[in-house]
């Protein structure tokens, strides 16, 4: 689909583009001046944060700001060492967490997924619209009934209970993903599949799955990406033990209402932010197609 | 009956989980929660059975939501919170979409360095946004922060934007749409490489102008996508929490409804989880009237959606 498109676009660009040139200087360095800009101000607060973990919380905040002063690797030491907060084990939760998510979530919407994508059966179309109504659902009118349930369970406080309710916002939105994702991939293969004997699951598990691992890694992308930056539900449902917590509310306690711990902070969100950003830079390129396949056409 | 479930079982097992998981934790609890609208439940008689108590919050009626529509400000002064829910979010979308899609024509030109323009302005939406809400926390402090330091180094005015004003509410904002600008930016991009370049081609024969090439193809190209994208980025920001809570907690100036749900399930001294169901309850029906409102005027437009 997207293939399509550039090699689409290539031919008027190439001509437009002489036009292009000879327009004027002016307006290239309008246009590279405002995505400078730009991306100056997309890079800029990371940057800063990226500086300030280097320097001691007392030296975070000065009078006259200073890229480098008496900056070291302690803040660093200290967080990995557990001597400020218990970082090891909010990170591990978090990960935890985040995994266990993302496993269930896209087994069962890769299942769904499919169903809606090749089959046609009655009670079709309403689940796929409850899926998109749930999309609409704000935490606050399912937080409370959730405590209750959580509690009745037995399990409110524990990890487990806390990847119950991110299922519940990770799985209609993957199964929406990836009903577009399956439907790129063409129906011939499923008949092949079916005239060689293999059952409507072996089709799905054989010969489809393999063939959506681009959609799937997309979407365990997205799945582990909201529960590893949930703020809400986390503060509310896991218990107040500090070693139980995730980093966005583990976090928390480097900004306490009189003193605020920035130095450290800032080691700390770096630490967090890094893998993230790693990770996004390699599944970058299958966003925008993941996105405008699954999501955005629905 | 029995053929019936022949021709479909495989489709019924395979939506089977889904299907339980969305009962269980989806409807059943917005069921309950819409009881506990009309109850007095808080943390003192929910059922609890870690301590062996058994629930004793009675059926009070439609109490919370006279007290809550009544716009009483022990109860959250719900009308000026909606209406400045209201300004969140169109405020939001409206820079969101407009920034994102400036971007995205500039992004979709043949420019040195795409690739990497392309990357960098893509670095908010990859940073956990809990991590964004401290970076701009530390840049918004009104003494050292960075932000008030270039301002008062350029002579301009350098106001208390965490405290309790209405800059604190420009403050949260400004986050707001740092953080959800690349979403759209990537979607439009990915929509403005779906227009076929022949129409461009046409229309620049037939003598359109840049602007009327942008107002009479580039738009329409977009519909599509914009109208998906602005529906979401309006869903998601009507209840957008992290940013608020971390970056201003509990402050009334930037209180919008969702915030104060959670204030009011979490944070307050009695835990009033009646009250916060009730917002809950409240806040979906606002969505609900405003997604049909929306789907209506787009069917208008022609637009199947």
């Amino acid at each position: 689909m997207t293939v399509e498109a550039a090699s689409l676009k290539a031919v008027p660009v190439r001509r437009t583009g002489v036009k292009r040139a000879e327009r004027s200087l002016r307006a290239s360095i309008g246009l590279h001046a405002a995505l400078v800009v730009a991306s100056l101000i997309a890079v800029f607060p990371v940057f800063w944060v990226l500086v300030t973990s280097f320097k001691p919380d007392a030296r975070a905040v000065e009078t006259t700001p200073k890229l480098v002063n008496e900056s070291s690797v302690d803040n660093y030491v200290r967080i990995l060492s557990g001597e400020k907060g218990n970082f090891l084990a909010w990170f591990g939760n978090s990960v935890l967490i985040a995994l266990m998510t993302t496993v269930i979530a896209v087994f069962l919407s890769a299942t769904t997924g499919y169903a809606a994508s090749r089959f046609r059966f009655p009670g079709k179309r309403s689940l796929m619209l409850s899926f998109l109504v749930v999309q609409m659902f704000p935490f606050a009118v399912l937080i409370v009934p959730l405590y209750n349930i959580l509690l009745t369970l037995g399990i409110q406080g524990t990890s487990i209970g806390l990847v119950l309710v991110y299922c519940t916002t990770a799985v209609p939105f993957c199964t929406y993903m990836l009903k577009g994702y399956f439907d790129t991939i063409p129906t011939d293969i499923d008949e092949a599949g079916r005239v060689d004997g293999l059952s409507p699951f072996g089709v799905f598990w054989r010969l489809v799955l393999p063939l959506a691992r681009p959609g799937l890694a997309v979407t365990a992308f997205y799945a582990f990406l909201t529960a590893w930056g949930e703020v809400a539900f986390a503060s509310a449902f896991l218990s107040a033990a500090d070693e139980s917590k995730t980093l966005a509310v583990g976090l928390q306690v480097f900004v306490q209402q009189n003193r605020t711990e920035w130095g450290h902070l800032a080691a700390a969100s770096i630490l967090v932010a890094i893998p993230a950003i790693a990770v996004f830079y390699l599944v970058q390129r299958f966003l925008v197609t993941g996105l405008s396949s699954g999501a955005v056409k629905g | 009956m029995r053929r019936f479930l022949d021709r479909h079982w495989y489709a019924y097992a395979m939506v089977l989980p889904v299907v339980v998981v969305i009962a269980v934790l989806v409807l059943l609890p917005l069921a309950q929660g819409v009881f506990f609208t009309f109850t007095n439940i808080n943390e003192g008689n929910i059922a609890n059975p870690v301590l062996d108590r058994a629930a004793t919050y009675a059926v009070v009626g439609l109490d919370n939501y006279l007290h809550v529509l009544s716009g009483d400000p022990s109860y959250g002064s719900f009308w000026s919170t909606l209406v400045r829910t209201l300004i969140w979010t169109f405020g939001c979308v409206f820079f969101h979409y407009t920034i994102g899609l400036v971007l995205a024509l500039l992004l979709n030109r043949q420019v040195r360095g795409r690739t990497v323009y392309r990357v960098l302005l893509i670095l908010p939406w990859a940073v956990p946004a809990f991590i964004s809400a401290f970076a701009w926390k530390y840049m918004f402090n009104a003494q050292y922060g960075i932000i008030n330091q270039v301002l008062r180094a350029v002579g301009l005015p350098d106001p208390v934007w965490l405290g309790q004003s209405d800059w604190a509410l420009v403050a949260v904002m400004i986050v707001n749409i740092w953080l959800g600008v690349p979403f759209m930016m990537v979607a439009l991009l990915g929509g403005l490489q779906a227009i076929p370049g022949d129409l461009y081609e046409a229309a620049e024969m037939d003598g359109a102008s840049a602007w009327q090439r942008f107002r009479h193809v580039t738009l329409p190209g977009l519909q599509s996508v914009s109208s998906t994208v602005v529906l979401l980025g309006i869903i998601w920001t009507f209840n957008m929490f992290a940013v608020i809570y971390l970056i201003t907690g509990p402050n009334p100036n930037t209180r919008i409804l969702v915030t104060y749900a959670f204030e009011r399930f979490f944070s307050g001294a009695s835990r009033d989880y009646a009250v916060a169901s009730t917002y809950g309850v409240l806040i979906l029906s606002v969505l609900l009237v405003f997604a049909s409102v929306y789907r209506r005027a787009l069917r208008k437009q022609g637009e199947v959606w």
